[in-house]
């Protein structure tokens, strides 16, 4: 009898394809992303892009800035990417790292100080020492911190001769000084390490780094430069990122009332009468957009109300983004409805793509933290272009104007998936 | 009430069908055929399932694009803007929106149909009194009764006051009491001069509605006339009678078929010239050794003219 209630079920489910993908190939693709995210290959380590801006270009600094350079977890900027071969673009000050910083090109830029050179560490902490400034975006809180540790290190291990001259001066300030002969065998130590410096550390040895220091040889200090001001740095990208999540749900679900109308034979009525398909579709999309953009509203004054998000003052870049993101969210509602025959294979679809989505996306975990692979893949999906405009308007505070890649790109999203819907919707017009 | 039904003139025939053709792959579900429906008449369309029936019907509506032939609607090609303003259809499904009231309902298809403001509010008006569905008026359409959503289908269909409506099986699952009061919808609707194509299974259905009855089949229109008429076309003066006999095993049926007839239901048929023929046919049976239970004469009607027409055997 049992058996007989297996076999049932296995033949059921079998037959049910929707049930099928949902059971092994939603897990398997699921787990594949975070194995990725996460680091499961090595090949795949995320590394954090670092502006470094070296004001002092003393011999000293361009050691520290070498160090750096090696260390395997850091990729270094200098001067902003080349837009086109031949001419290179100037590098970066002082202030266009920060303004980097601003736009998100990198999570952390670090400004040497001119004078870094002449005193560039202390062993007591003390006021005599010229501070290197780590300019950082607040909403990554490990980038900044990893690069004030690697700081240190880098100090330590790329800098010896450095270390061991003021060690030397500390000598010479509190024990009364080399007599002439110490000091020149020490000058000449020096000069041996200094050489042997020159000549190159290998990579390997400066890969393996402890985590940041408290209290460093190297004084630094940290700067947010965007969210500083802010008071929960993650509640606008949450807002954005479940808001989409939960968006590309709504529409796919009220897009489907397309599949209830054509099993109840209403369609055809509809279609009977003045109205046709085109109409039917645009109408449809006009609701899927409203839907989705009231309860992005609604996601957002919570988040005010209860989390302190400065909704207030980001009202028109949240009207742009709002509308432009549920626009895309209603036609991909549109596009899933048209392509399942019924109800049930559009929510195992839907479930199935929109995790798929998100989880690529950064719906679910931040973009920024993912590898460089995974960062490209998200370009491909509704949520990271709709995430990313989002933290322009309510993190970054960019104008309005600096929404338009965003804009472009998810008003294009929307026409061309809508475009697809309306010809694959020709199969309910006519037999 | 009656909303203008645009530039079309009243001498144009409601519907003018063609030597229409309509193929779906390997099988021919229209074959070739013409048909002209009179100014307010109402025409049957009876046959059995895959006939062509539905076919036949949405191709009218415009839904089925034909690989031959033409179809037109008050002189208007099929799917054209003014056929779809002349032409209503009540689908055999409940092609409603069952999270919407009655009024909502008609008022959705109304604007569907370009109603709107006064005109809109006096058609919905209309309709509900048609239908008797006033006072359900507020009611969503997924509570309503069988009977009842079976009326606000075909309120719907008509809202924009078609002057040619095509009725596809209304009485599906319905009680006795809403049948009739379907009958006397329809029958009103045809006494104001509507054009209606009304197919059904129930031939009672088709005698009592019908001014005309196409018998469609594998399809061809293999017969058209009224009631009357097609009796006579596939009988003439012949009239059936029908006999029961006690045991009917095998021996009743092998007698039944070498007399010509048909043995339905363990009743038997057949069709004489004459009706004192009865008297032989007794005689016979009694002689094959079958015992009579009871035996009639009947004229034939337009059931037996359709299992004549298109056969028993299923098709399904």
């Amino acid at each position: 009898m049992i058996f007989a209630i297996i076999r049932t079920a296995m033949v059921s489910l079998r037959r049910d394809r929707a049930a099928l993908a949902l059971s092994f190939i939603l897990p398997i693709a699921f787990f594949s992303i975070f194995a990725v995210i996460f680091g499961g290959r090595r090949n795949s380590v995320p590394k954090i892009t670092v502006i470094v801006v070296d004001e002092d270009r003393s011999h000293t600094s361009q050691r520290l800035v070498q160090g750096l350079a090696r260390e395997g977890s850091l990729v270094i900027r200098t001067r902003p990417a080349s837009k086109n071969k031949d001419t290179q673009p100037p590098e970066y000050t002082a202030a266009t790292a920060e303004a980097a910083v601003k736009a998100g090109d990198a999570p952390v830029a670090l400004i040497v100080p001119r004078g870094f050179g002449e005193n560039p560490i202390s062993f007591r902490g003390g006021q005599d020492r010229p501070t290197i400034q780590l300019l950082n975006d607040k909403s990554d809180m490990v980038a900044w911190q990893m690069v004030a540790g690697l700081l240190q290190k880098v100090a330590m291990t790329s800098m010896p001769d450095v270390m061991a001259e003021q060690g030397s001066k500390y000598a010479d300030r509190f024990v009364g000084g080399f007599t002439r002969e110490q000091r020149k065998r020490m000058d000449d130590g020096l000069e041996q390490l200094r050489q042997h410096e020159d000549a190159g550390t290998p990579t390997e040895e400066n890969a393996a780094s402890d985590g940041p220091s408290s209290g460093g040889i190297i004084a630094v200090k940290a700067r947010a430069v965007v969210g500083e001001n802010k008071n929960n740095p993650m509640v606008s990208f949450y807002a954005a990122a479940i808001g989409v999540m939960f968006l590309l749900f709504t529409t796919s679900g009220a897009a489907g009332s397309l599949l209830d109308e054509a099993d109840s034979g209403t369609l055809e009525r509809v279609l009977s009468s003045r109205v046709t398909m085109t109409t039917l579709l645009t109408g449809k999309l006009a609701f899927s957009t409203l839907l989705a953009f009231s309860q992005l509203v609604l996601m957002f004054v919570w988040a005010w109300a209860v989390f302190q998000l400065d909704f207030l003052h980001h009202i028109p870049g949240f009207v742009v983004m709002g509308v432009c993101t549920s626009f895309a969210v209603g036609a991909f509602g549109m596009l899933l409805a048209s392509i399942c025959r019924t109800r049930a294979q559009l929510g195992a679809l839907s479930t199935l793509v929109i995790l798929i989505m998100s989880s690529v996306g950064g719906s679910m975990f931040p973009r920024f933290l993912m590898p460089d692979a995974m960062q490209k893949a998200g370009l491909l999906t509704i949520n990271a272009w709709a995430i990313d405009g989002f933290t322009k308007v309510f993190w970054r505070d960019e104008p309005v104007s600096h929404l338009w890649p965003q804009v472009l790109v998810l008003l294009a999203i929307g026409v061309v998936l809508f475009v697809i819907a309306r010809r694959i919707a020709r199969r309910w017009e006519y037999v | 009430m009656r909303a203008p039904a645009g530039s079309i003139s009243s001498s144009i025939p409601p519907l003018q069908i063609e030597a229409l053709v309509k193929r779906f792959g390997q099988v021919t579900a229209v074959d070739g055929i013409t048909l002209e429906l009179r100014n307010g008449e109402c025409l049957g369309l009876l046959g059995p399932n895959g006939a062509g029936k539905s076919t036949l019907i949405r191709s009218i509506v415009g839904r089925v694009i034909p690989n031959a032939g033409r179809v037109a609607v008050f002189g208007s090609t099929a799917n054209s803007a003014a056929a779809r303003a002349a032409l209503g259809w009540v689908p055999q499904e409940l092609a409603l929106y069952p999270r919407l009231t009655c009024k909502e309902n008609l008022e959705a298809f109304g604007r569907y149909h370009g109603l709107a403001g006064s005109g809109l509010q006096q058609a919905v008006a209309w309709c509900l009194d048609w239908s008797s569905l006033q006072d359900r008026a507020g009611e969503l359409a997924k509570n309503l009764s069988g009977g009842m959503r079976r009326r606000l289908n075909m309120a719907a269909g008509i809202i924009h006051r078609p002057r040619l409506v095509l009725m596809d099986e209304p009485t599906v699952g319905v009680d006795p009491q809403s049948r009739n009061r379907i009958f006397e919808m329809i029958e009103k609707l045809h006494g104001e001069g509507t054009a209606i194509i009304y197919t059904t299974h129930y031939m009672e259905e088709a005698e009592r509605l019908c001014d005309r009855i196409a018998i469609v089949d594998r399809g061809r229109i293999i017969a058209l006339g009224t009631n009357e008429e097609l009796v006579e076309n596939t009988f003439a003066s012949r009239s059936q009678i029908l006999a029961r006999f006690t045991s009917p095993d095998g021996g009743v049926s092998a007698w039944v078929e070498h007399r010509g007839g048909r043995l339905v239901d363990s009743t038997a048929e057949f069709t004489v010239e004459r009706p004192t023929e009865i008297a032989g046919l007794l005689d016979d049976a009694a002689r094959a050794g079958l015992e009579v239970i009871d035996v009639s004469l009947r004229r034939p009607n337009l059931e037996s003219v359709f299992l004549h027409l298109t056969g028993r055997g299923l098709r399904e």
